[in-house]
């Protein structure tokens, strides 16, 4: 499906048996005189990949601090596993969140705690979970990254990459369904950002983790878009994913605010919209 | 000019409501749960023990550079024998507080401000709410318990110093005996007065901490709004202090007198 307008862009339609995990209908959002988003929809179905793409400053990491309740929304609303969160108090926002996972820009890792305990933060202090449990957690998800035998080191002590894998850990310590990504890759030489869209692919499709990844790194959106992670005996192997897998991928065009586009990868890169074809080139 | 005033109006009646906000929220956080006991006493530690020594330096030689002044004057009444009394009077009531007050401001509220500042723009508040963590009941709840109840503790130690200074310098420099500047020491204090150098700091060291969380966590603008927000709160924090010591004391005056 492909929507090239210049305006708001239809809500998608998602299979009956699927109930979308996101649903973001005619969101807007202005601070002052500018408006960061207008009559902004799209949906998010169980285990599919969302991708949005645009320019600094066009709304991108807006969208996902609402989906997370961190603002509201002027208009529209917002669903997350079906219910509505932009009506929502910040203690049930607290236990929508539990099921929500972010990982931020920069990585946003907690100075003053270590890798290890960065990771544990949400069962250590927002679960019952035994002690013992959680270092097993830990280790899995470390183990995840390939970053076991950092857990004792600080924040400081990571390269840009090590932050942005454990920002991962961290977010998906807890189990979250969701995972939402805010420009995770920015800022990282190209090896370590295919590392890292690595880990996306992988949660996405060993873990089952909806997700929404903002970005404006074109090869690491298309890299995730098309790409799948395939079990094997001794692991797993990243592999080009089938036209079928490849149509769980949506990107979503943000420009100043509104969505001009929203399709597959080839959708995208047929595009013949000048802004789109100026964006890839 | 007039949408100049406007917008400053504006933006200081915002400022009022978000800091009486965060005091409400605060105040509802220490009395339910959750609560974050092991922070609570990780601030204990920061704010109390981390400010001992520039506490006792600060008490110590207050009340010896208070001996050497008042010594002179008051030999020229032939009362040199009272400047115990003078010392104790002036420390409880009003310099130890204030001082400690002013300590506290420069070192717990500018540090309180730089962490949660950095916080605020390297998006680890924002981290931590998604991680389900109300950054008031995990940051601003143990610094308010902390300030509230270390600034009392760490302002009897600054009297404590302050008279211990002052007859250091009242019997090798001044020439009085011991027992005569301990007598006097004790003369020169009255119950009021104890409570009236008890219940200043209890606010002062509340002003200090809310004001640091509160400059804090609406910081803005990168690594230079984090410099910013620390002057801010210095400045603040030591205006509040000074103003706060004024107002209670008006009011213990009236109460107590």
């Amino acid at each position: 499906m492909s929507v090239e307008t210049s305006g708001t862009a239809t809500l998608a339609k998602p299979d009956a048996q699927e109930q979308p995990v996101i649903v973001v209908d005619n969101v807007s959002l202005a601070f002052d005189e500018k408006v960061v988003l207008k009559d902004v929809s799209f949906t998010l179905l169980p285990g599919h990949t969302k991708v949005i793409l645009g320019a600094s400053g066009s709304g991108k990491s807006t969208i996902l601090k609402l989906i997370l309740g961190l603002w509201k929304p002027d208009g529209g609303t917002i669903t997350v596993n079906g219910q509505r969160i932009d009506t929502m108090n910040e203690l049930q926002l607290m236990e929508m969140r539990a099921d929500v996972g972010m990982v931020f820009q920069e990585g946003a890792l907690f100075d003053s705690l270590t890798v290890g305990e960065n990771v544990a933060y949400k069962l250590f202090e927002e679960s019952k979970m035994p002690g013992d449990q959680i270092d097993a957690r830990v280790q899995e998800v470390l183990g995840f990254v390939g970053l076991t035998e950092f857990t004792d080191r600080m924040p400081s002590a990571l390269s840009g990459g090590q932050r942005r894998r454990v920002a991962i850990a961290r977010a998906m310590a807890a189990k979250p369904g969701i995972l939402l990504y805010d420009e995770a890759t920015t800022g990282l030489d190209p090896i370590t950002a295919i590392s890292v869209d690595e880990e996306m692919v992988k949660l996405r499709d060993m873990e089952s983790v909806s997700s929404i990844i903002v970005t404006h790194q074109l090869r690491d959106a298309f890299f995730v878009a098309t790409h799948e992670a395939v079990r094997r005996k001794d692991g797993y192997d990243i592999a080009p994913a089938d036209a079928l897998k490849c149509d769980e991928a949506e990107f979503i065009m943000l420009k100043e605010g509104v969505i001009s586009f929203e399709g597959n990868a080839a959708e995208l890169r047929a595009s013949n919209d000048p802004y789109l074809k100026n964006f890839l080139s | 000019m007039v949408e100049l005033v406007d917008a400053w109006l504006k933006g200081a009646v915002l400022e009022v409501q978000e800091y009486v906000r965060l005091q409400v929220h605060a105040i509802r956080g220490v009395f339910s749960r959750p609560f974050y006991f092991r922070d609570v006493v990780e601030q204990f530690e920061q704010i109390g023990v981390g400010s001992l020594t520039v506490v006792l330096l600060t008490g110590f030689f207050t009340g010896a550079v208070l001996a050497l002044q008042t010594g002179i004057t008051l030999d020229q009444f032939g009362a040199r024998p009272f400047v115990g009394r003078l010392l104790s009077a002036s420390m409880v009531k009003e310099l130890g507080p204030v001082l400690t007050g002013l300590m506290l401001a420069g070192r717990i509220g500018s540090g309180i401000a730089a962490e949660l500042g950095s916080m605020v723009v390297t998006d680890q508040i924002n981290a931590l709410r998604a991680l389900g963590t109300d950054p008031i009941r995990k940051l601003v709840v143990p610094r308010v318990l902390a300030g509230f109840f270390m600034a009392p503790v760490l302002t009897i130690i600054a009297n404590t110093m302050g008279i211990l200074g002052g007859w250091i310098i009242a019997v090798f420099q001044l020439r009085v005996a011991s027992s005569v500047y301990w007598t006097s020491v004790v003369d020169g204090l009255y119950l009021d007065d104890a409570w009236m150098g008890l219940i200043k700091p209890f606010c002062l060291g509340y002003f200090i901490v809310t004001i640091g969380c509160h400059v804090g966590l609406r910081t803005s603008g990168g690594t230079q709004g984090v410099g910013r927000a620390t002057t801010n709160a210095v400045v603040a924090a030591s205006v509040a202090v000074i103003a706060a010591d004024f107002f209670v004391t008006r009011l213990l005056i009236t109460l107590l007198y």
